[in-house]
């Protein structure tokens, strides 16, 4: 069986934990921010970033470090509704500015690190669901979905107040940070794996040009 | 060549122009002729396998940018957009009720010919299939400065219309010294000239062919000059571009 790729256009969402809003809330109002976000913070993940199962990560182009995104993608279906979910690992270039899009720093080839395939279900299934990232075999971070600030189905509200997702489209639900406001990272040579009960895992072994 | 994808007669068609009038070029209608007005106007845009990535620029002319009281960017200011907000000529955009400031953007649209990687300047035009208008509507009282322009902003169900014709890149001797211009009602309100962008289209190809893969059938909106302009319901606006289309659009209420 082919391994899974996205069929639409795949969205992250940005400081949808509650550490990294909490981290990040006294600067808001300052700039060039002025205010904290009212809708959600969205980006698009374009084709060229995913990496199917099985496939490296190539750092290239000047990147020598990236962050660890490690999140849950909700996969939609005809009628806008969510037909099943996946881990994912999106990837990015570390970036301490939120104020200009990020295409990048997020929409490198390979960025998107893919399961082979996708867990049917329903939102409510993964409310609670934990997530563990391994670097190299030791544990790196530990997700918790019930940390979201905008829990799923709110989420999939609010998005779907301005733009209609498409079936095939997957809708990112945030990637936590650390308690320092980082997140982990990799370099050449690092095995990335990302695992959750009842989840195809993510592992990725990461590398660079000679 | 003008190149258009039409549903018409109950199916969806490739079409070209040919003396005022669409020549079906495929399928069971092959050679006939329609009118422009029979048909519906799809994006101009062959389906691609897998998510066509959209990608689009702001503050990319220098008028523009000084309108919105911005220095010109040292690099490429670009976001992305999905696919499901294109839609064709002729067809409508929701304005909501609730906001005061909607505006259109005149844009050419760069069609990627070929797979496109770390290319150069100097061989940018060999990776476009050619060029189409786009209208990339923006609603700034969504704008939030958080990866700005954020997406409630820019990717909007219905807000990116796009046609109607798809020009071959050979057609378009020199796209940097085209003519814009929009007009709301009738009334000319945005007029300008590619030959203002500040970062020309063999730069941009460069630029993002540097970090990623461009592909087939991928879109480059290259922003808009000076001269936006609040529109209302019912308002027909046209955006237009020397040589390779003038694109109609209506606002409705939503």
């Amino acid at each position: 069986m082919k391994p899974w790729r996205p069929e639409g256009t795949v969205y992250g969402t940005l400081l949808n934990f509650r550490s990294e809003w909490d981290l990040w809330s006294p600067r808001m109002t300052q700039d060039p921010h002025k205010a904290p976000p009212k809708a959600p913070v969205l980006y698009v993940k374009s084709a060229n970033t995913f990496c199917p199962a099985g496939q490296d990560l190539l750092l290239q182009d000047g990147v020598h470090e990236v962050d660890i995104g490690v999140t849950l993608g909700l996969v939609i279906g005809t009628q806008a509704q969510v037909v099943g979910a996946v881990l994912l690992n999106d990837w990015s270039v570390p970036h301490t500015s939120y104020y200009r899009p990020p295409v990048k720093f997020r929409c490198r080839d390979g960025f998107l690190g893919l399961p082979a395939q996708v867990t049917p279900g329903r939102v409510a299934d993964w409310s609670a669901l934990q997530i563990e990232v391994h670097r190299n075999g030791e544990p790196v971070q530990r997700v918790d979905l019930r940390e979201l600030m905008r829990d799923m189905p709110t989420l999939l509200a609010d998005v779907g107040e301005f733009m209609t997702l498409q079936a095939g489209d997957v809708l990112m639900v945030g990637t936590d940070c650390l308690a320092d406001g980082s997140r982990p990272r990799a370099r050449a040579g690092d095995r990335v794996e990302i695992s959750a009960p009842g989840f195809a895992s993510v592992c990725t072994t990461v590398g660079d040009v000679a | 060549m003008k190149h258009a994808r039409i549903a018409w007669s109950g199916a969806i068609h490739d079409a070209i122009e040919v003396e005022g009038q669409l020549l079906l070029t495929q399928g069971p209608h092959a050679g006939r002729r329609v009118d422009f007005d029979e048909v519906v106007w799809l994006p101009p845009l062959a389906p691609v396998p897998q998510a066509r990535t959209v990608i689009a620029l702001g503050l990319n002319y220098a008028d523009h940018a000084r309108e919105l009281a911005f220095k010109a960017p040292e690099e490429p200011l670009a976001f992305m957009k999905g696919e499901a907000s294109l839609i064709g000529h002729n067809a409508l955009t929701k304005r909501p009720a609730d906001v005061t400031y909607m505006h259109y953007e005149c844009e050419l649209a760069v069609v990627i010919g070929r797979t496109a990687r770390r290319v150069k300047k100097a061989d940018a035009y060999d990776f476009i299939a050619g060029y189409t208008v786009a209208n990339d509507y923006a609603i700034r009282d969504y704008l939030e400065n958080w990866y700005r322009p954020n997406l409630r902003v820019k990717n909007r169900d219905t807000c990116t219309p796009i046609g109607p014709w798809l020009v071959d890149a050979a057609d378009v001797p020199n796209p940097m010294v085209l003519k814009l211009q929009t007009s709301v009602n009738g009334k000319v309100t945005q007029s300008g000239s590619t030959a203002d962008m500040i970062f020309d289209v063999p730069s941009l190809i460069e630029y993002f062919s540097s970090f990623m893969t461009l592909n087939p059938g991928d879109l480059i909106l290259t922003g808009t000059p000076d001269g936006i302009v609040n529109v209302n319901p019912g308002d027909a606006i046209v955006t237009e571009i020397e040589g390779i289309g003038a694109l109609v659009n209506t606002l409705v209420a939503a």
